[in-house]
């Protein structure tokens, strides 16, 4: 290197120095959506810390974990409490709803387009699913609140329009295009011989769809479902939308809840900063993105790993 | 094969085939009950004036104009670090190493991380953190300039969300650009820099603009990042400078849907705003797949 530098011009000298430079940056900038994770963690944690530490207060005193653990969420009342069961309960129950709907719905889809479809079914998905995918979830919310819950209440009685079954169901509509996606790609790279072998020792196209194809791609049905999940867990618009919002403690799916995601959209807008209410709603969004992360770093590894391992690193 | 088999067979064909189909009349049904309670509301004047009366009747200009604002500053950030990102991948790591499957992780980490979460940052980082400091070291006391939620760090926020968008379309691109140029390119003596700026990025505007048509269009769908980061309900006037606030389309059917106090008069404006938005994002989405359709084409044409 040295020696092709004495021979260039001092021109060229110096523009490979500004390349240098140039390229360090590039590297730099590269890194930054490594940096923003962290950072991320960082900030929400910070904001959250004085009641990680024990030393958030409200107008009545310290908050202390009994009223963490407490069965009741009302920060805004003369005796606050910030008990996150009734939050979490709801989040499960409409992420429930949600999964039970739309897993088998979008993987049975995804058989039909990646093995039985004929062609022009696979050429009409293919554009719906974008359609789907691209529908801001706003717009599902609007369309949940709107059309989807009073269809629901005539047609099934309930007794609250808004609840996490409704909910739940227009969560779906959110989830489906992801776990289609990840599901088709699984079961769209599995090798061609593995289906011709099938076909050859006489199974029909149905079985070898159900016995051979899908339990081949179960790594990545499962990465769809862990994907799926996350996104059915986070969702904040469609939740904050369609479920009625109250932080009830029941299992009953035809009840109003409030999820996490929807207590932070809702409250976030009112709270006094710095106030024990405003660290706890950053302390439920520390506690989604720890969901999160973990859920999409275990669909990374994991899975990826073991479709490498059982086809040789042919995906 | 027995009948029962055949039967049997057929059964689960229907069923999946049920569950496709499902799906398309989902997609269909949707579109068609927005633009059925919506498309009548949808004038010119719904387009060009502001809302009047208490919110109950004239147009979401401001709005729109809020909305546009959003996405254009989001982009003038969030294009070119995406892109940088995306070239550094395509360019200068191998696809196996350590190196480039830490950033991939990354890209998708942040993907996966719920919108309301960014949201929480925004505010965190940018508003009480950044925002407050250049306060302190630059208004006069007691005065918020930056500290407070408006147009810019809600752009950030949102740049910072689509990111991940930018990167994977860009990088598509980018692989799509025929080896033999670079290798060209190289052996007339340029070096790598020279090659990826005369020779790679002059290819891969098309993709580039791909990247940025999907970021602009998830950014302006989503509203859970800018709940408390900038938007705002109803303002007099449109948004001057980055510290101000702003309406949004997406914001807008969230309130007018939730939170104004005569949900039941204001249907007419709700459809037809939220078929706004439903149609600024299709059309994104669509002119997106076209160019990368056009994209792939001419790569497996030359």
């Amino acid at each position: 290197m040295n020696d092709t530098a004495t021979i260039l011009p001092p021109a060229r000298i110096k523009f490979r120095l500004f390349e240098f430079c140039a390229e360090k940056l590039i590297a730099g900038i590269a890194f930054l959506s490594f940096v923003f994770i962290f950072l991320i963690l960082i900030f929400i944690l910070r904001e959250s810390l004085p009641l990680i530490l024990g030393r958030a207060t409200d107008d009545v005193g310290k908050v202390t974990l009994k009223s963490l653990l407490s069965l009741s969420w009302r920060p805004v009342s003369n005796t606050p409490l910030y008990g996150m069961f009734p939050l979490m309960i709801g989040s499960l129950k409409v992420t429930a709803v949600s999964m039970l709907f739309a897993f088998p719905v979008a993987i049975f889809a995804a058989l039909y387009t990646s093995t039985f479809a004929p062609r022009f079914a696979k050429e009409l998905m293919k554009p719906a699913i974008e359609i789907l995918a691209g529908i801001p979830s706003v717009v599902i919310g609007f369309f949940a609140l709107t059309v989807l819950a009073s269809f629901f209440q005539k047609w099934l009685g309930f007794h609250y329009r808004l609840n996490a079954f409704t909910g739940g169901i227009a969560l779906s509509i959110a989830v489906i295009p992801i776990i289609y996606t990840v599901a088709e790609d699984a079961l769209n790279a599995l090798p061609k011989s593995m289906r011709e072998a099938s076909f050859a020792l006489g199974a029909s196209k149905w079985e070898t769809a159900l016995f051979v194809l899908l339990p081949a791609a179960t790594p990545g049905v499962f990465a769809a479902f862990l994907l799926g999940l996350g996104r059915a867990f986070g969702e904040t618009m469609i939740v904050l939308m369609a479920t009625g919002n109250a932080a009830l403690l029941s299992w009953n799916l035809v009840e109003p809840v409030r999820t996490m995601s929807a207590t932070i959209g809702a409250e976030m807008a009112e709270v006094v900063f710095g106030d024990a209410h405003y660290n706890v709603l950053f302390f439920i969004g520390v506690l989604l993105f720890i969901f999160s992360f973990t859920l999409n770093a275990v669909a990374e590894f994991i899975v990826r790993q073991r479709m490498m391992k059982r086809f040789g690193g042919n995906i | 094969m027995t009948l029962r088999k055949k039967l049997l067979g057929k059964g689960i064909v229907f069923f999946t085939a049920l569950c496709a189909f499902a799906i398309i009349g989902l997609v269909v049904f949707i579109m068609g009950t927005i633009i059925a309670g919506g498309h009548s509301h949808v004038t010119w004047k719904f387009l060009t004036l502001a809302p009047t009366e208490g919110m109950t009747s004239g147009g979401i200009f401001p709005a729109i104009i809020g909305t546009f604002f959003l996405v254009v500053i989001m982009s003038i950030v969030g294009v070119p670090v995406g892109t940088i990102t995306a070239i550094y991948l395509a360019e200068y790591t191998k696809k196996g190493s350590f190196i480039a499957k830490t950033i991939r992780f990354a890209v998708n980490t942040l993907a996966g991380i719920p919108s309301i979460v960014f949201g929480l940052f925004g505010l965190g980082f940018f508003i009480q953190f950044l925002g407050a400091n250049l306060d302190k070291a630059f208004a006069p006391a007691g005065q918020l300039v930056w500290g407070q939620p408006c147009l810019l760090w809600a752009a950030l926020t949102m740049a910072l969300l689509t990111l991940p968008v930018v990167i994977v379309s860009v990088e598509e691109a980018i692989r799509t650009v025929p080896k033999e140029l670079r290798e060209a390119s190289l052996a007339l003596g340029a070096t790598r820099w020279e090659t990826i700026v005369r020779i790679v990025l002059p290819n891969s505007v098309t993709g580039i603009l791909t990247g940025g048509i999907l970021a602009v269009s998830r950014g302006a769908g989503e509203v859970a990042p800018i709940l408390f980061t900038g938007a705002a309900y109803f303002l007099p006037h449109l948004p001057g400078k980055l510290q101000d606030q702003f309406m949004e389309l997406g914001y807008h059917v969230y309130i007018m849907s939730t939170q104004s106090t005569n949900v039941d008069e204001t249907k007419g404006i709700q459809f037809a705003t939220t078929l706004v938005l439903l149609l600024l994002t299709f059309c994104l989405n669509f002119s997106a797949v076209f160019l990368r359709y056009w994209m792939r084409k001419r790569a497996l044409s030359s």
